[in-house]
């Protein structure tokens, strides 16, 4: 039996800096994905909204909340929250309601508004939370992202340079996408001149955070197949597994990792698209386009080798080459990624998967990737949180 | 808290920035993490309650003194002030962080590393000792955290 099911109405609103109630943008993003669909509101049968925190209460129901914005009109509701993987639960709680058969057709919505400047930890003492205390020593997200970074330089021999051709790739992708909040053309000049954060990492390596809204339809098979949509993008796999234990990287917001002295390490992020890809029956070698979650230019190349699209080591021999452009072998981040949109957690996954499925239809403009058959999503949050996602035409 | 050492010197309480993480030895500092009786998992922090190992249903723990040395993992730095509850001295001054690997425990642990090392003095697999030194500094006392320093035989100017 088929585990897919289809894509039918994809939208976002688009992301900035714009200061105003989240809600605003999941409703202007779910609006733009029912016309997209065809799919009237009042036929919508769940709402699974991702919820986000920075907005108070009408954000941790974040389902209902877009649901009343709409106008209540009868759907069940459903919030996710799973970090930066809040997107994707939204989807496969939308997924398990279709195959179980409760509802025929779905929308998914994720937004957020996000404050100026550092994410900081909640205030207070409170040397029992990891957070705090990891922040209490001076430890800050970029300081995770340039450990990563570094032990590329040590163990693959990458460079800055690689790192900036990373950003320089992705500014070109985010140029030609109406949706990105950020679109100007960068050299590797501009990214060597940007201020040192966290050595290796200079500010244009380091992705922002940004306000925005994405939302998706989706429907049984049959759904589809009923409102003459067959040849609708198709949800293959949903991967939101969590880590097993040991972790054999240092993981925000821990000051240590686990010991691996009675167990083996394992890498959480390589873990996650293994699920993925047995779901889907899908191989590494079938994909034709990645959305990763770039928060780091350097942990752009890590997901390549954990979504064993490269050999460990490889992957800024890939983005030297081109590869990893619009036009070449293995295109990753033809949205611009995360360098050009900056992070709107609950609505970041459900973006990835809005951009792959305008890929996959052939509707990405400037930034379509030629003949795009699979797509491959990957991102991950705090506290084992992560998700891949695998579209297919 | 022990504030016994200081009056001589004139200087102020030297008190651990988080109470119960180190040892405050001074010359061999070591941090204090706990094994888990039943596996022997290791935790740093020290686990409190229940075994984390999914094929062990331990619950009691025993306090032990990490290995003092390690090896370089990967290595990085600060240029701009971190947010609270980080205090900074102003005007702030970058500071240089590394993850060290403990043999014996399987474990890597972040630390900042003492003033004067930057990061082009580092290379992973670097032997690296913990150290004692200060966090931040208020009125009434020097907060003392644990530090990686690099050992001497590196020579790594």
């Amino acid at each position: 039996m088929s585990n897919d099911i289809a894509i039918l109405g994809v939208g976002m609103h688009p992301w900035g800096k714009w200061g105003r109630n989240f809600t605003e943008y999941g409703v202007k993003a779910a609006r733009d994905a029912l016309a997209d669909s065809g799919v009237a509101w009042k036929d919508i049968g769940f709402v699974s909204g991702a919820a986000t925190m920075r907005c108070g209460y009408p954000g941790y129901v974040a389902g209902a909340t877009f649901a009343q914005a709409l106008g209540w009109q009868g759907a069940e509701v459903n919030t996710s929250y799973a970090a930066c993987a809040s997107g994707s639960q939204a989807l496969a709680a939308a997924r398990s309601k279709i195959l179980s058969g409760a509802c025929d057709v779905a929308l998914v919505v994720g937004a957020d508004t996000t404050p100026k400047g550092f994410l900081a930890p909640q205030k207070g003492d409170r040397p029992d939370d990891p957070d705090w205390v990891r922040f209490r020593l001076g430890i800050t997200n970029p300081t995770y992202f340039a450990l990563y970074a570094r032990r590329r330089m040590e163990m693959y021999g990458d460079s800055q340079d690689d790192f900036a051709l990373v950003k320089v790739k992705n500014a070109e992708h985010g140029f030609e996408n109406p949706n990105a909040r950020y679109r100007k053309k960068f050299s590797a000049d501009d990214v060597a001149a940007s201020n040192m954060v966290a050595d290796p990492l200079r500010l244009m390596d380091i992705c922002a955070t940004s306000d925005g809204g994405a939302a998706l339809v989706v429907s049984s098979l049959e759904y589809a197949r009923k409102i003459g949509r067959v040849d609708a993008v198709k949800v293959a796999a949903i991967s939101t597994v969590t880590p097993i234990y040991a972790s054999a990287v240092i993981e925000m917001p821990d000051i240590a990792t686990d010991s691996a002295a009675v167990v083996d390490a394992h890498s959480f992020r390589a873990a996650l698209p293994v699920k993925a890809y047995e779901e889907a029956g899908i191989s590494p070698q079938d994909v034709s386009v990645a959305e990763v979650y770039d928060l780091s230019t350097a942990l752009e190349l890590d997901w390549m080798e954990d979504l064993q699209l490269c050999e460990r080591g490889q992957a800024a021999q890939l983005v030297r080459d081109g590869a990893t452009r619009v036009g070449g072998r293995l295109p990753i981040n033809p949205s611009g990624g995360l360098a050009c949109f900056g992070e709107a957690v609950p609505a970041q996954a459900i973006a990835q998967v809005c951009e792959l499925t305008w890929q996959l239809r052939g509707q990405a403009g400037a930034r379509q990737v030629a003949g795009a058959q699979v797509g491959i999503t990957a991102n991950q949050g705090l506290f084992g949180h992560g998700s891949s996602v695998i579209l297919k035409r | 808290m022990s504030e016994e050492t200081n009056a001589a010197a004139g200087k102020k309480t030297r008190q651990p920035a988080l109470e119960g993480w180190f040892t405050l030895n001074e010359d061999q500092p070591h941090l204090i993490g706990n094994q888990c009786a039943s596996c022997g998992t290791y935790y740093f922090p020290r686990a409190k309650n229940f075994c984390k190992n999914p094929a062990c249903d331990g619950d009691q723990f025993d306090d032990v003194e990490l290995s003092r040395t390690g090896k370089v993992w990967s290595f990085t730095n600060a240029e701009y002030k971190p947010p609270a509850p980080y205090v900074a001295a102003e005007p702030f001054v970058p500071f240089t962080i590394a993850a060290v690997e403990l043999a014996k425990e399987k474990m890597i642990v972040l630390g900042q590393v003492v003033a004067g090392v930057n990061p082009s003095d580092l290379k992973a697999g670097m032997e690296m000792e913990l150290v004692l030194d200060t966090l931040f500094e208020d009125e009434a006392a020097e907060h003392i955290t644990w530090k990686w320093k690099p050992i001497a035989s590196n020579d790594y100017e």
